[in-house]
């Protein structure tokens, strides 16, 4: 660095460098030469791969996505039928895993909250209770505990002959090896209304939210949202359900030859792997929270009592929002990573996105484009995911003045 | 910078490098220049392909392979096993990770067209079946609506399941698993009703069931599967050599040659005899290996019917009746074309 200060400054008399010696020059030289070498290296990768497909007499295209898919997936929510397309199930795959990852992501962060804040716990067996949880589940690697918990789930629940007590007999409640029965919600005519209250009774919150802050701002005097809210969100769905003349009727399971048909099923593969999911991403977000809490001086607490915060506002007001600014990235590579490791529910049997798309391959024999949208799909996935993590945490970030 | 240089470098001569390897189509070169022949088998069918008690594999798809390199190096050792999920099966033999795919494959049109595949021939006649346990009270397939069935991912059984539900107007509830195993536990863990593959393949699996006299094998079989070996497409003499390897053990058996008697059929005087012991004729040179390969074949691996006794027959466990497995001379479709 010295060096190249004193070259320059006796090169100054002439005003300028020769190109070969300017080191804006050269970088952009090399940089651009690695541009070149990337796009050639990308492009006789694809190039490669075509024409080793077409000397292999392999087909290639994207073509069979329309043909007649021809199997059957055992879990579906959007509708799919053995005669639906190729691109159908590959949607129902998503899906399932969007469904797995959106719960599985909800639960962690509840647990991993709850065990986070209960290893700082003064109460000594909570506090180790949430250790021993915490080292246990982030050292046994996943694929282990998915597979403990499936053998666990079908192993203890008895078969649906065994739980049923009869033929034909409605349950309100069943939990057997083939899932977990529900009865099933049915919406008759006039339900839409019961919707529209839900959703009336949200905008109320976030509204009543807005003018309570406007309001505290303004005299000082706070209102109780949050009692409001959940008020509004069970008040009027109900006075919508009473006043239309109850227009929802419940379906019950009830054993027909081999299984219980009817009601909603929550079948043992997806409970296993949100298990395994949720439970083993909990221990990691549990640390990451423990971190940014500890991550906040105490100085920070005292400051808060000395002003006369009560202890729980103290928390809400002056600890969580700065330790939010340690979480919220850790927490986000935490959402990443249990979305790609839905992928493992191959092993137990959930029909997700790389179940769903294996079988696909298989029956087609469309390998590398099969794998290459697969793979698309997941990095779509964690950027949106990211960016909105991004998104959120700009708006938790601390704003400096 | 230097080293940004020097990687980028390094990454295009690894890709230039990628376009001169790949599948090559003279495998029978590839395969003696290695000095054995790699074959996929399956992770583990019991009478197909599965290790046996000194951790060898064997069976009737392994045997295959044995006398694949039987007659290439005159060796039946010199094989070395890749075990494949239905799954990965495909790609491992197009990719060129595998020179033949011996692995209880069914023959379809869209896997003989479109995979860029050759099947040289059918070494076993199946069919799909179900097995259920016996504490059902079911005793034909067409009982089973509403049941959950385990299945295999990737596998002609998946469609046929489908397409039989259909077309009796049943419904049922899949249970999907990559690997034989998994469905395996998942049935014996009454996971499902009902388990479904090939016919020979529910015989297999019964005997490693927790209680094997628990289930049955249902009489229905929905489909046709005929097994064989698969090779690479656009490789004809390496196609040629598997697909004789499995006729020479057929016209062994039709001849009466066994791997204990071929030492004495070398002296018989019968011209068909000759021909296939490469006493006459140069039927091995035309496919690039010694002439003696049949005998080879024949006297370390044994014909059809030895190999078929030894692995599923009558003695075993499995104990499958030879059925539509017997020569076309006995009333089965075991047929081989000629040598001469």
């Amino acid at each position: 660095m010295a060096h190249q200060a004193g070259v320059s400054s006796d090169a100054d008399d002439s005003g300028r460098v020769s190109l070969m010696n300017d080191p804006k020059a050269r970088g952009l030289f090399f940089q651009g030469l690695l541009i070149i070498a990337v796009i050639a290296m990308v492009y006789m990768g694809i190039s490669n791969a075509i024409a080793n497909l077409a000397r292999a007499g392999i087909a290639s295209g994207f073509g069979f996505f329309g043909d007649r898919a021809g199997f059957d997936i055992g879990q579906t929510i959007i509708p799919y039928t053995n005669d639906s397309n190729y691109l159908q199930a590959f949607y129902v795959g998503l899906v399932n895993t969007l469904v797995v990852a959106v719960i599985g992501i909800f639960f962690a962060t509840i647990i991993g909250f709850i065990v986070g804040l209960a290893r700082l716990s003064k109460n000594y067996l909570v506090q180790k209770f949430a250790t021993v949880y915490v080292e246990t589940l982030r050292n046994i690697p996943l694929l282990l505990q998915l597979l403990f918990w499936y053998k666990a789930v079908l192993s203890i629940l008895p078969s649906p002959r065994e739980a049923a007590r009869e033929t034909g007999v409605e349950v309100a409640f069943s939990i057997n090896n083939r899932g977990l029965y529900l009865p099933r919600v049915i919406p008759e005519d006039g339900s839409s209304l019961i919707f529209y209250a839900l959703v009336i009774a949200i905008a109320a919150w976030f509204f009543i939210g807005r003018w309570a802050k406007k309001r505290q701002m303004a005299t000082g005097r706070q209102f109780p949202v949050f009692l409001t809210g959940l008020g509004l969100l069970i008040a009027l769905p109900l006075l919508a359900f009473l006043v239309t003349g109850m227009p929802l009727s419940l379906e019950y399971a009830s054993l027909q030859g081999f299984n219980m048909v009817g009601g909603w099923i929550v079948q043992p593969e997806f409970m296993a792997l949100l298990l395994g999911l949720a439970l083993y991403t909990a221990s990691f977000i549990a640390e990451i929270v423990r971190a940014g809490i500890l991550a906040v001086s105490h100085g920070q607490t005292e400051a808060a009592f000395a002003l006369g915060i009560r202890p729980n506002l103290t928390s809400r007001l002056v600890i969580v929002p700065q330790a939010m600014r340690v979480i919220i990235p850790p927490l986000t590579s935490q959402f990443l990573n249990l979305t790609k490791n839905s992928s493992l529910a191959v092993a137990i049997g959930y029909p997700d996105l790389v179940s769903v798309t294996g079988t696909v391959l298989n029956q087609t024999g469309q390998a590398v484009e099969v794998i290459s949208i697969t793979m698309l799909v997941y990095l779509t996935l964690s950027l949106l995911t990211s960016a909105f993590m991004n998104w959120f945490n700009s708006s938790v970030a601390l704003v400096e003045r | 910078m230097n080293k940004k240089i020097l990687s980028a470098v390094v990454g295009v001569a690894a890709v230039a490098g990628m376009g001169a390897t790949g599948a090559s189509a003279a495998t029978l070169d590839d395969v003696k220049a290695k000095g054995f022949v790699q074959c996929g088998v399956s992770t583990g069918l019991a009478g197909f392909s599965a290790p046996n008690d000194a951790g060898d594999w064997s069976g009737l798809d392994v045997d295959l392979c044995r006398g694949v390199a039987a007659a290439v190096f005159g060796d039946a050792t010199a094989v070395k096993y890749s075990p494949l999920s239905a799954k990965e099966r495909f790609t491992a033999l197009q990719s060129g990770e595998v020179d033949v795919l011996s692995r209880n494959t069914t023959w379809t049109m869209s896997r003989d067209t479109q995979l860029g595949l050759n099947f040289a021939g059918v070494n076993y006649y199946d069919g799909q079946g179900f097995m259920v346990r016996k504490s059902l009270g079911v005793n034909s397939a067409l009982q089973l609506s509403g049941a959950s069935v385990c299945v295999q991912t990737g596998t002609t059984t998946e469609l046929n399941l489908t397409d039989y539900f259909k077309a009796n107007d049943m419904t049922y509830n899949p249970v999907v698993f990559e690997k034989l195993e998994e469905v395996n536990a998942a049935y014996d863990a009454n996971r499902c009703d009902v388990y479904t593959t090939d016919q020979s393949g529910l015989y297999s699996i019964r005997l490693g069931l927790s209680a094997p006299d628990e289930h049955m094998v249902l009489p229905e079989v929905i489909s046709k599967e005929p097994l064989g070996p698969a090779v690479r497409q656009g490789d004809d003499q390496w196609f040629s050599v598997v697909k004789w390897v499995h006729f020479a053990m057929l016209n062994a058996e039709e001849l009466g040659i066994t791997s204990a008697n071929a030492d004495e059929m070398l002296e018989s005087t019968d011209p068909n005899i000759m021909r296939l012991l490469g006493k006459e004729g140069a039927f091995g040179e035309a496919i690039g290996v010694s002439n003696d390969w049949a005998y080879q074949v024949i006297k370390q691996v044994g014909n059809y019917g030895e190999v078929f006794e030894r692995n599923v027959g009558a003695s075993t466990p499995l104990a499958i009746d030879r059925g539509v497995n017997a020569l076309w001379s006995k009333g089965g479709f075991q047929y081989a074309p000629p040598i001469r």
